[in-house]
């Protein structure tokens, strides 16, 4: 059982100017084994909700709430997030110098589990899972991301979500500059995640691509920092034919 | 993202006629070729004169002589330690002339030097470990020792410093044709220790030397730490890591003297500041002479800022008296703690402080891993840890 809850969020980051608002009212609910598509033109606030939700510390939330089976997500600091079981597959993931891939994995899953894995399944699972992503066991000694390719770094993250196996996992644009035979070794990983039946994702992506892959059971298009339009996947054939162009007319007319 | 990589200087890259750097005066035994400092000398105006605890002065307001540093020698079989009288003929082996006040009146004040020596052709695995223990900070002492590898020799020499004193040392270090020799100066002294340090290194024929310098402890460290080449074909890695802490100043000057052909040198240094008055100097010489054709040089430092309130001053200076080079580059970097790195390993379950050691351990792990030495390598991984607990000052604001 796990539903994240998304209610009037409104969110700004700090410029030069001052703080600036880029969510301006988001509602979502993401149930129990539900897949949701976030389709939406560059800059309109998709990797914004998609850090807010994690815990980003440049982005300050302003009103509304975000929680997970009732549980204040937004009380919560950014690890605390990560063990309470949500997970983020960042756009650019982030590269940490000097610290391997195989430590950092190690790490990551004693601290959501609160117990260190057992030494001789663990090896296998990491393996299996980087097996299964087509990456080569070398990375588990390489540092995190450090000179990964950006495909690597998508697959990368893709490792991590199936080893730490979260209750939602938000999904930032993992399709972004994958050649097809990559995206769909990352739609696998993403697919056996959801098979499970009970797991929550929030699939964010700028192209339909990925939902030939992965279908979504609702889709949502999200224009100037809050959903436009809400639908099944038939929306996302409707995009790919139509384009976003009239959101995008329709939320400038309604920010003038 | 708050890092700020601050690309090298590009003035740092001149061409020159002069025989000496600028940087380098021509050395001297004699006192009075070495005035007083004011702190306005290029050589001096990063280091608090205040703070030296007269090192820098003349022996009526600060003598030598105060008997406050045990030395103790742990030597494997096979090398050989004396102690021996200050007119000894090791004394000024490895070509070493003094560059400053400090260590003039170190070389003038030092009682006798302390001698290892590694025989010619031995293969010594285990480290000798020279051990310095401050008991007082009553009076400072000179120091000198001598470390020798002789021809096709390799062995590993651990200076270690530690407690509290004020100490000033001259430690020569003279590298045989063909040797393999690793030096690791280790400053882990407690917080109230002055230490003013100058290593000079002779690097014979195709010899290799490795100098590892780590500062951890003291108020005030200043190392110097040089190189001049006897022959070509010879290497130098000078390595370094420290941690500065609140109020701490870790100031390291290298120079490496390209004075032979077909010469290696590759510098490579990284530091932690945390804390409010956390200062770190690095001066990077390197000077490429003439008669230097064909070398390759390569200096870097970088600096790891983890609070506010710190600085780091990194200055490479590379000058080149011949084009007939393979290669000479440098870098200089100094980042804050980079928030993004932090936020992605958070965003894994790991708690914070887990995270900030992460990144830390991860900065330091390529010099750690350089400095091949597996018992020191695992030290030092505990001190940085030990130097993380002690992390009391806030996060950088971004
Ligand atoms: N740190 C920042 N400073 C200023 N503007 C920002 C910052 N971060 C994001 N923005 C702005 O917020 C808007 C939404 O960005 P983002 O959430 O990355 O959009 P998307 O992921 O949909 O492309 C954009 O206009 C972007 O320029
Ligand atoms: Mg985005």
């Amino acid at each position: 059982m796990a539903t994240l809850e998304i209610r009037d969020l409104h969110v700004t980051v700090d410029t030069e100017d001052g703080p600036k608002e880029i969510l301006k009212g988001v509602d979502l609910t993401i149930k129990d084994g539900q897949t949701h598509a976030i389709m939406g033109p560059n800059g309109s606030g998709k990797s914004t909700l998609a850090y807010s939700i994690a815990g980003h510390p440049k982005y300050t939330v302003t009103r509304g709430s975000v929680t997970l089976d009732g549980e204040d997500v937004l009380a919560m600091k950014v690890d605390e997030r990560a063990r309470a079981g949500l997970f983020l597959a960042m756009q650019y993931p982030v590269e940490v110098p000097g610290v391997s891939v195989a430590n950092f994995l190690r790490t990551a899953k004693t601290a959501i589990d609160g117990e260190a894995p057992k030494l001789r399944t663990w090896v296998k699972d990491v393996n299996g899972a980087m097996a299964q992503m087509k990456m080569d066991p070398t990375f588990a000694q390489r540092s995190v991301n450090e000179g990964f390719s950006g495909g690597e770094k998508k697959r990368h993250e893709i490792v991590q979500l199936e080893l730490l196996n979260p209750k939602v996992a938000v999904l930032d644009e993992t399709d972004s500059g994958l050649d097809i035979d990559a995206l769909k070794i990352v739609a696998e990983g993403v697919n056996r995640y959801r098979e499970q039946g009970d797991r929550g994702v929030l699939l964010i992506t700028h192209y339909t691509r990925i939902l030939r892959y992965i279908t979504p059971d609702f889709v949502h298009v999200f224009v100037d920092g809050r959903i436009a339009e809400e639908g099944g996947p038939e929306l996302a054939e409707q995009l790919e034919a139509e384009g976003y162009d009239k959101y995008v007319k329709a939320g400038t007319t309604a920010a003038g | 993202m708050t890092v700020t990589d601050s690309p090298a200087v590009a003035r740092a890259v001149e061409t020159s006629d002069r025989v000496a750097s600028h940087l380098h005066p021509l050395g001297s035994f004699d006192l009075d070729d070495h005035p007083v400092p004011t702190g306005r000398e290029e050589i001096w105006r990063f280091t608090p004169l205040r703070r030296l605890k007269g090192l820098h002065q003349d022996d009526a307001t600060a003598p030598f002589g105060a008997d406050n540093l045990s030395v103790h020698v742990d030597a494997p079989e096979g090398v050989t330690v004396r102690t021996v009288a200050a007119d000894d003929a090791a004394r000024g082996s490895s070509g070493h002339l003094p560059t400053d006040r400090v260590s003039a009146r170190a070389w003038a004040a030092a009682p006798g030097a302390t001698v290892v020596t590694v025989p010619a052709e031995a293969m010594v695995e285990a480290p000798v470990v020279v051990t310095h223990t401050g008991t007082s900070m009553d009076g400072a002492s000179a120091g000198h020792a001598v470390v020798v590898a002789e021809a096709h020799s390799k062995a590993t020499v651990v200076l270690r410093f530690e407690g509290s004193a004020v100490v000033a040392d001259n430690i020569e270090i003279v590298v045989g044709d063909g040797a393999h020799l690793t030096v690791v100066s280790v400053q882990d002294w407690a917080d109230d220790a002055v230490h003013h340090s100058t290593q000079h290194a002779k690097v014979g024929r195709d010899a290799t030397l490795r100098h590892v310098a780590v500062s951890f402890g003291g108020d005030l460290v200043r190392l110097n730490a040089s190189v001049a080449y006897d022959g070509p074909g010879g290497e130098a890695q000078m390595l370094g890591l420290y941690f500065a802490d609140a109020g701490q100043h870790l100031e390291h000057r290298l120079f490496v003297d390209h004075n032979a052909p077909k010469t290696r040198s590759n510098v490579d240094y990284k530091g932690a500041l945390q804390g409010e008055g956390a200062h770190a100097v690095w001066i990077g010489d390197v000077l490429i002479r003439k008669v230097a054709e064909g070398i390759e040089t390569y200096e870097s430092n970088r600096n790891l800022v983890l609070t506010d309130g710190c600085q780091a001053d990194s200055v490479p200076n590379l000058e080149i008296e011949t084009g007939e080079i393979e290669g000479a580059g440098h870098a200089s970097t100094t980042g804050r703690f980079d928030d993004l790195q932090l936020f992605y390993l958070q965003s894994r379950g790991i708690e914070e402080d887990e995270a900030r050691r992460l990144v830390v351990h991860g900065f330091f792990a390529d010099i750690i891993r350089k400095i091949g030495v597996p018992a020191i390598e695992e030290g030092l991984l505990a001190t940085v840890e030990a130097e993380l607990e002690k992390n009391v000052g806030k996060p950088v604001s971004a």
